[in-house]
Parts: C-alpha cells; sequence; structure tokens
C-alpha cells in the first residue's frame, strides 16, 4: 500500500527464530486437521488414524524452510540493493537471455523435427512428444486469450471439446475426412467462441473468468448427459485416424484404398502411424505459433496487448473493445478447437472424461508457468508438465499439487512468468527492422 | 401440491447453505474487489473437518447429539478461519496493487492446490458418515406423499438465521464492523485514520471462512458423505448467489442463496435433474449480462 | 469564427449526487479553450460525458465536424467518438499502455485505420503491400510527433519505465496520432516543473495556431490557462459561473468567490 519503501533491517537472530517459530506454529495449526488426523475406511465405517510423525516432519520442514527462505530473501535484497546503488541494473543482461532463448527456440525446432528418426523405433517416446505438443497448441491458443488479451478464460477445454466432439462426429457419421474436418471444427470452435463471448466479454474480468468456468461445466455436463448426441459418457470410439494424401496407415487398407507402407514400398510397422501423427500436430502447433506470432504484430495483436494493459485508454484510442476481445476469444477458441481434432484423431476415442476442469486448468498453468505472452515460455512449460508425470507414479499424484502451488508462488515472486521478456511489436529507425527481419 | 412444498423446505434448506457460502465471497469482494476462488474449496476442507471431528466424537462414545454438534462446529470454524487466513496471507496479500489477472490466477492456482491436498491426505474417496441427527416432523399427510421437514433441515435454518443475525449486528453495531466497512469504501484513506488494513482484510477473511465452515459441517450432517471435489460446485453456485443477490451486499448473498437453492431443488423436481448444474450457470450469465449489479447490489460506476 | 462543439443545457447525475448541472458551453474551433473551477466542480464529468465514457442524463453535445458534419455526441458509444467524431482526449491520471514502447503506443493510437488497412489482419497476414504501406505511414506519423515533441531517442523504451514528465508528453503525441479535430486535455501541466510547464505552453499554441486543432482544457496551473487559452470557462457544482476572455475571468468577482471562498467555506483553492 505505502508508496515509501524502507530499507529492511536486518534481523537479528533471535528475531529469526521468532519469525521461524511462529511459521512453525501456523504450519502445525493448519496441518493438524489434514495431514496429523485423517479417516480411513475400516469395514464400512471410518476410523480416525493419526500420521503425527508426518505432521512433526511437516511443522520442522516449514520451520527450516522458513529460517532458510527469510535470510536468503534478506540476501537478495541486500545484493539488489547494493546492484541498484552501482548503477548496474542488468538490461544487456535481458537481452542476452532473450538471445538465449532465441537460439534454444531453434535449437528445440532442430530437435523436434529430429525426434521420430532418432527415436523412430521407441513408442514410447513419440508419444510423449505428441502429447507435449498437443499441449504446446493448447497453451499457444490460450496464450492469444490469457497472455495477450489479458482475459482469463477457465473453460478452454471448452473449445478442446468442441473440436474433439465435431471431427469424432462428423467423421464418423458423415465419413469426413481428417484434413476435410479440421478447417470446419476449427470454424465451429470459434463460432462457439463468439457465441460465448458476445454477451459475456463486455464483464469485468474475473466474471468472465467464472463464466467461462461455468460454460466448461456446461459443455461437459451437456455431453455426459445428451446421449443420443455424444453417446453420453461411454464416449465415441473408432475415429478414424488422419490419411497421408489419401494414403492409410494400416496393415490391411480398406477396398480400393492404398495403404501408406505399400505405396511407399515398405514392410507395414505401427510406427509409422504415430511418426506421422507427431509431425502433423508438429506442423499444426508450427502454424499456430507462426500464426500467433504474426498476428502479435497486426493491429489486431498489437490492440490485444493494449487491451491487456489498459481498457480505458483503449476506448479513449477509438478502439472497439468489445470486437477486440471477441477476435482474441475466437482465434483463441479456433486453436483449441484445431488441437481438439487432433486429440479425437490421434486418440480414436474420446469421451467427456478427457474434457475436464482439471484440462483447463493444466493448460492455464502452462500460460502462466511459461511467462504470459511468451510462446517459448509456453513450450518449456508445457514440456515440464507433461514429463513431470512420467517420472514416477509419486510424481504423478502431485502433479496438481505442484502446478497450484506453483502458479500461486510464480504470481507472487514473479508475475510475468518463467520467460518474461517481453519483445516490442516494432522499432523505430531502419537499422533496428534490418535485424527484425532475421527473426 | 405436498409434493411442492416438500421441494421448498428441501430449497430452502439448501439455499441456507449456499448463503453462508455466499457470503464469504462477497464479503471478500467488497473489501479487496476480488473473487477468492479458493472460498469453495475452503468450505470444501471444513467438510473434511467436519468428517474427522464426528468420527473422533464417534469412537469416544459421545451421545449428546448438541454437545457434539458445538464441538464440531468450534473445531471447524477455528480451524477453517486458520485456512482463510493462510490463503489470503500467501496467495493475495502479496498481490494488492498488482495487475488485474494476478491475484485471479493465484487464487485459481490456491483453489488447485488445496483440492489436491486434501485428496492426497484424505484420500479421493468419498467419506460417509453415519447419520447425525435422523427423523423430523411429518407436517402433512396425503394419500400418495408425506410432506417432512427434517430435524437436520431445521436445524439448518435456524442456525442460518441466527448466524445472519449475529452476522449483521456485528457489522452494523461492531468497531470491527465499521473497521470492514470503511476499508470497504475507500481503504487508503481507512488507513490513513488509523484502521489496521490487513488485521481488517484477515479477519474477513477469518470470518468468510468461518461461516462456509459453517456450512461444511451442516452438509457434511445433510448429506452424511463429503469428497474433495465438493468446493468446485459449491463454489461455484454459492458465487452465483452471491452476484445474484448482488455482490457487496451480505443481506443479497443470503437472498440470492435462498433463490439458488430454491430453483435448483424445483429445476431437479420437475425438468430435468441431470441439467440442474447448467440452470445455475445460466442464471448467473443471465444476471451478469442483463444486471450485472444484482437484486440488492448498487450499480457500479465505472471510474474514468 | 465557428462552433465547433456546442454544449446545451447538459446534466449528469450520479444517483443523488449532480455532478453537472445544466451547462451549455461553447468550443469555438481552431482556438483553446480553458476549463477551470475548484476541484470535484465536474470538469472531468465533462470530458467524460463528452467523450462517451458516461451517458448524459440530459443534455446535447453537438459537433460541427468539418468534414462530416454534424453529429450528437450523446448518441455516440466511447469509441466511435473517436474513431467517427475525431475528440480525444488525455487522462489526469496518464494511461499509458506501461509494458509497451513508447512508439507502440503511438501506433495503437491509428488503430482504426491500420485495422482497415490489414483487411480483417488477412492482408496484415499475408504482408502485402497495402498493408506494408499503412504500417509505414503511421510510423512515419508517429515519429513526427515524436521528434517534434522530443521524444523520437525514447521511441523503443517501455512507457511506462519513463518519468512522469515524459509520460504525459507521450500521451499527447498519442492523442494527436489519432488526428484529433477537438484535443481534450485533461490537467497537462500537473506534475510538470516550470521548464516543462513553458515548453507545454508552446507546444498547445503550436497546435492551435500551426495545425488547426481546437483544445478544450482542464488545468489548475494558472500560468498555462491564462496565457494560452482564448476562452475560459469557469464551473463550480457543475454549473458554469463565468465565461470569458482570461482577464474578464481574472476578474469576474464569482470567480474570485468561488476560488477564495466568501468567508471559511470551500477553501479548495487551486494553487
Amino acid at each position: 500500500m505505502s508508496a515509501v519503501v524502507f530499507a529492511h533491517h536486518a534481523m537479528t537472530p533471535a528475531e529469526r527464530l521468532r519469525d521461524a517459530g511462529w511459521i512453525a506454529f501456523v504450519a502445525l495449526v493448519l496441518g493438524i486437521p489434514l495431514i496429523g488426523l485423517t479417516t480411513v475406511d475400516a469395514g464400512g465405517r471410518l476410523e480416525v488414524a493419526t500420521r503425527f510423525g508426518l505432521l512433526a516432519v511437516f511443522v520442522a520442514v516449514a520451520f527450516a524452510g522458513r529460517l532458510v527462505l527469510r535470510y536468503g530473501l534478506d540476501h537478495a535484497r541486500a545484493r539488489r540493493l547494493r546492484r541498484v546503488q552501482a548503477g548496474t541494473e542488468a538490461d544487456d543482461g535481458r537481452a542476452l537471455a532473450q538471445r538465449v532463448v532465441t537460439v534454444l527456440g531453434w535449437f528445440a525446432l532442430g530437435a523436434a523435427v529430429a525426434l521420430p528418426l532418432v527415436f523412430s523405433g521407441n513408442r514410447y517416446v513419440v508419444d510423449t512428444a505428441t502429447t507435449v505438443l498437443i499441449y504446446v497448441m493448447l497453451g499457444w491458443g490460450l496464450n492469444v486469450v490469457v497472455g495477450l488479451a489479458g482475459l482469463l478464460d477457465l473453460g478452454y477445454v471448452a473449445f478442446y471439446a468442441v473440436g474433439a466432439y465435431s471431427y469424432a462426429l462428423l467423421s464418423t457419421q458423415y465419413g469426413w475426412g481428417f484434413w476435410q474436418a479440421l478447417p470446419v471444427s476449427g470454424a465451429l470452435a470459434a463460432s462457439f467462441g463468439i457465441l460465448l463471448g458476445y454477451p459475456i466479454l463486455r464483464l469485468r474480468g474475473d466474471y468472465l473468468a467464472i463464466v467461462t468456468l461455468g460454460f466448461g461445466e456446461i459443455i461437459r455436463i451437456i455431453l455426459v448427459n445428451w446421449t443420443e448426441f455424444s453417446n453420453g459418457p461411454n464416449g465415441i470410439s473408432s475415429i478414424p485416424r488422419p490419411s497421408f494424401f489419401g494414403l492409410e496407415f494400416s496393415r490391411r487398407p480398406a477396398a480400393g484404398e492404398q495403404s501408406f507402407a505399400a505405396f511407399f514400398g515398405l514392410d507395414y510397422s505401427p510406427m509409422q502411424r504415430l511418426i506421422f501423427l507427431y509431425y502433423v500436430i508438429l506442423v499444426l502447433a508450427l502454424a499456430t505459433h507462426v500464426f500467433v506470432s504474426r498476428l502479435r504484430r497486426l493491429p489486431v495483436g498489437r490492440a490485444w496487448e493494449a487491451l491487456r494493459e489498459d481498457e480505458i485508454a483503449c476506448r479513449a484510442m477509438g478502439m472497439n473493445t468489445t470486437n477486440i476481445k471477441l477476435s482474441a476469444f475466437a482465434i483463441g477458441a479456433m486453436l483449441g478447437g484445431f488441437a481438439g481434432v487432433f486429440f479425437a484423431a490421434r486418440q480414436g476415442f474420446i469421451s467427456p472424461e478427457s474434457f475436464v476442469f482439471t484440462e483447463s486448468a493444466i493448460v492455464l498453468a502452462i500460460v502462466v508457468l511459461g511467462g504470459m505472452g511468451s510462446q517459448m515460455g509456453v513450450v518449456l512449460a508445457a514440456t515440464l508438465l507433461v514429463l513431470i508425470p512420467e517420472f514416477g507414479r509419486n510424481f504423478a499424484e502431485y502433479r496438481m499439487l505442484l502446478f497450484g502451488a506453483a502458479m500461486v508462488l510464480i504470481m507472487v515472486w514473479k508475475p510475468g512468468g518463467l520467460l518474461s521478456h517481453r519483445e516490442p511489436t516494432l522499432r523505430l529507425g531502419a537499422a533496428a527492422k534490418a535485424t527484425e527481419g532475421g527473426r | 401440491m405436498a409434493y411442492a412444498l416438500q421441494q421448498l423446505i428441501n430449497g430452502l434448506t439448501l439455499g441456507a447453505m449456499y448463503g453462508l457460502i455466499a457470503i464469504g465471497y462477497t464479503m471478500v469482494y467488497g473489501i479487496i474487489g476480488m473473487i477468492n476462488f479458493a472460498h469453495g474449496d475452503i468450505f470444501m476442507v471444513s467438510a473434511f473437518i467436519a468428517v474427522t471431528c464426528f468420527t473422533l466424537l464417534a469412537a469416544a462414545d459421545v451421545s449428546s447429539i448438541p454437545l457434539a454438534l458445538m464441538f464440531v462446529l468450534v473445531v471447524s470454524m477455528f480451524f477453517t478461519s486458520a485456512y482463510g487466513w493462510a490463503v489470503e496471507r500467501v496467495a493475495y496479500r502479496p498481490l494488492r496493487g498488482s495487475t488485474r489477472l494476478a491475484p485471479l490466477i493465484s487464487a485459481i492456482g490456491m483453489s488447485i492446490f488445496l483440492q489436491n491436498t486434501v485428496q492426497l491426505t484424505q484420500g479421493a474417496r468419498v467419506k460417509p458418515i453415519p447419520p447425525v441427527i435422523e427423523g423430523g416432523i411429518e407436517l402433512w399427510q396425503t394419500p400418495d406423499f408425506t410432506v417432512q421437514i427434517g430435524w437436520s433441515q431445521l436445524l439448518i435454518i435456524v442456525t442460518t438465521v441466527v448466524l445472519m443475525v449475529a452476522f449483521t449486528w456485528m457489522i452494523t453495531h461492531t468497531a470491527f464492523g465499521r473497521q470492514q466497512r470503511s476499508c470497504e469504501q475507500d481503504r487508503t484513506m481507512a488507513a490513513l485514520l488509523g484502521v489496521n488494513v490487513d488485521r481488517t482484510i484477515s479477519l474477513t477473511f477469518m470470518l468468510g471462512a468461518a461461516l462456509a465452515a459453517v456450512a461444511g459441517v451442516m452438509v457434511t450432517v445433510y448429506y452424511g458423505v463429503v469428497d474433495f471435489f465438493i468446493g468446485f460446485l459449491a463454489g461455484i453456485k454459492a458465487f452465483t448467489a452471491a452476484v445474484l443477490g448482488g455482490i457487496g451486499s451480505l443481506p443479497g448473498a443470503m437472498l440470492g442463496g435462498l433463490l439458488i437453492g430454491l430453483i435448483e431443488s424445483f429445476w431437479a423436481a420437475y425438468l430435468w435433474a441431470e441439467y440442474k448444474d447448467v440452470a445455475t450457470f445460466g442464471i448467473l450469465c443471465l444476471v451478469l449480462m442483463l444486471r450485472p449489479s444484482g437484486l440488492l447490489g448498487r450499480p457500479e460506476v465505472e471510474k474514468v | 469564427m465557428t462552433t465547433l462543439l456546442s454544449v446545451r443545457n447538459l446534466t449528469m447525475r450520479f444517483g443523488g449526487l449532480t455532478a453537472i448541472d445544466d451547462l451549455s458551453l461553447e468550443v469555438p474551433a481552431g482556438r483553446i479553450t480553458g476549463i477551470i473551477g475548484p476541484n470535484g466542480a465536474g470538469k472531468t464529468t465533462l470530458f467524460n460525458c463528452l467523450t462517451g465514457f458516461y451517458k448524459p442524463t440530459r443534455g446535447s453535445l453537438r459537433l460541427a465536424h468539418p468534414q462530416r458534419g454534424e453529429m450528437h455526441l450523446e448518441r455516440l458509444a466511447s469509441h466511435k467518438v473517436v474513431r467517427d467524431a475525431q475528440i480525444v482526449r488525455t487522462f489526469q491520471n496518464i494511461r499509458l499502455f506501461p509494458k509497451m514502447t513508447v512508439l507502440e503506443n503511438l501506433i495503437i493510437a491509428q488503430h482504426n485505420r491500420l485495422q482497415r488497412a490489414s483487411k480483417f489482419s488477412l492482408a496484415g497476414l499475408l504482408g502485402l503491400p497495402v498493408y506494408r504501406a499503412a504500417e509505414a505511414a503511421a510510423i512515419e506519423r508517429a515519429a513526427t510527433w515524436l521528434t517534434r515533441l522530443g521524444l523520437d531517442s525514447l521511441a523503443d523504451h517501455a512507457a511506462g519505465d519513463l518519468p512522469y514528465g515524459i509520460q504525459r508528453r507521450i500521451e499527447i503525441a498519442r492523442a494527436l496520432c489519432v488526428e484529433p479535430v477537438l484535443l481534450c486535455l485533461d490537467e497537462p501541466a500537473a506534475g510538470l516543473n516550470p521548464r516543462e510547464s513553458a515548453e507545454l505552453n508552446e507546444l498547445l499554441l503550436h497546435l492551435c495556431r500551426e495545425r488547426g486543432i481546437a483544445i478544450l482544457l482542464i488545468e489548475h496551473d494558472m500560468s498555462v490557462v491564462m496565457n494560452v487559452s482564448d476562452h475560459i470557462g469557469v464551473i463550480n457544482y457543475g454549473r458554469k459561473i463565468a465565461e470569458g476572455t482570461p482577464e474578464q475571468v481574472q476578474n469576474d468577482p464569482q470567480v474570485i468567490k468561488a476560488y477564495l471562498g466568501e468567508d471559511d467555506e470551500d477553501g479548495e483553492a487551486a494553487p
């Protein structure tokens, strides 16, 4: 609140202990009901079980953690203060970081292209990488809405579902192919975005968040209950896979069709399809990246960012803020729809269970952790979030717990996210333009 | 007719619980102008505390129901308000004066965190407890239907009314109430006049959590089952109630809660039970579009 | 002297509070009109009504646009006031896009023109010459104003990191990029040092005399208002209490009373 910041005086050891003691006490109070005590099923009825050992460990960790954290924070603050006084704020450090990120980006791209060739025999690696790319694409789509336009969308999974179900229905009911259904499903998702967005985009940010949350749930409830339409909780199965310019990936293609393996004179292998799917999502994701990066440098993109910064100023500059929000919402929805189509085609089976709030939360976490508006950050966060559960069951269990905690911590310490540098969309002067052309 | 009367009773019970949770939303909104997305999960935590307490009491062979209820209420309110305090301290206070989006995201993160903490520490399975209060009064008997108000329903309604009266008195008549209202109107000015703003905000979160804890105990008594996911829907519905009543308005939150409870139980009884949650969301969207200031709220004038 | 904007019987109520009470005012084309009055007199509310942020309770706001004819501002949404009527405002508490660069701020001010040129972003996405030319022109226009206001060396800095006085200038430069017919400045001299105020005076006179932009100026700094205004309106309690040239206003007993107070009441005199 206060505008004046006083220099933080160093704490005496006694003060540090008292401070940590207070935190330990809070940890104890919070820990008793959830960690210290629990109820277990004992033959049809509950019984209370105690875990005081665990509670003691928790409290001790809180105590020690606070001591270390406090100490570290004080030192970091003192160091920063000295740096500011010396007048050497690391501006070139930031530029360097940006260059490193750019190099990393190209490196990541190279790795992504080469991955299936290197691991052509490893089903698990290709599959996981495909999952990562789906989340990258979802993250890039949501980044338009949250990162650029600053609209908190908690029901992003709804558009993912619209894309997935429209492809599933178009293909199983009407025999559409993947490539035909892709644009139509994307357009459908975008229309849903506009339909939902039009009435609610006038609302304040937090209302918008909860309405989108509600919308995501409505879509899921409808998918579960409207059995004639969506086959309810049983979902839709045997969704056709995409073909390679009409060539199918199967051992025995349908009559009149040719298989990929036969056409190229290869032996049939199920890996061919997986690798093909991987490249499809890689292309989709890259197309998304190029599309979004170009949009960011166009008037719409700049308007999105301006909207995030100050909506009233936007209106004072003559912008129709409702339309700008709608465009962000629709484009985000469309990209989510594309990802949904791919998801349905890859799984071959979808059910409402794949489209729960947790999915929205994961995608949001990817955007937030990666740094809102930063494309490379999304890649980093998506890789991290998909890979964590792969390290083992324990990690999988703690994944959402860690996401939640990370979201809070990132907001408190580094609201910009892991990679928060913002590259201007244009620069003044020819020299600057020339360097920009290379990007 | 008898069936409708029964729905009215059920709806009021449900509405009383939504109203109690909605007050937490509305008070926090009033004082710091943000939606505490983690409030629904605070409510869920309190229900788990209640389950543990009831199980403990059953093991200790406490047979006096009023005594048991009092004990559970006090314990649950104490621990839950500690959670309310901690959530504010960790996730919201450092972000005061930050960007618009930051506290919202932090709140979502907190909500996910609490949900998963409970799932990990208490288990993902549904927790059933034996019925605490059974029976009720038969109000009206027709040949094919008996209208009944359960003791638990009566308890919920009466407790809510008593709490509402006490609460309104506190806000209008005590020093804390005055400080709370002054912080709502102008935090900077209140601080300049010697109101401890941080403490007032903390207390507001704790009070909201304590009321949610009452709702949590009541839900445990009423339904007899609890799981880690109940906070999500209850949170959204209570939020809808707060918006319907006019966010920032205490009587509005209660009124909104009752209306949502009634709508939900009549909708489930006469229309499509499986779409009752859709009805709530529909109301939320409609209210926000048509009358964002709610039934009893003051319209907001945009500051330019 | 033609009238550009005429405010007739404008009233704005918020619940029980009447912020503007039956106010009538004429703003001539190509001149600087000052609006003064004690704090809370309703000056900013007048701006908010004028630029579509508030819907007036009563009264009319008519603009005689030099190219587009007569317009009823009270019927336009805020973005249309800027886009169609070309009335642009600045804010008392500066509202820049803080994380974006100065240049980006100025380009955003030309959003509507650029958006049209980008043909729903299609031409922009494809990088067609139509759009490139429009973008180059927009940068050119921004650069011109930046140079004129001495900001060109700061073009690629994030606007929010710059000093207060510079931010004020950026806000004016940004408003100018919209190519306004009427420029509404809400306390542009607030927080400026004497040298910066003098530069502001010079700029305002330049805009008005050389570029023919009409300016409506809310200002407490009398050294600015009295020196540049052709005409001054004085508002108190939402009513116009005096009007005239700077000399007339300075000597008006009503104005002196409003500023200095008759007795000990209402001591909120502006510096």
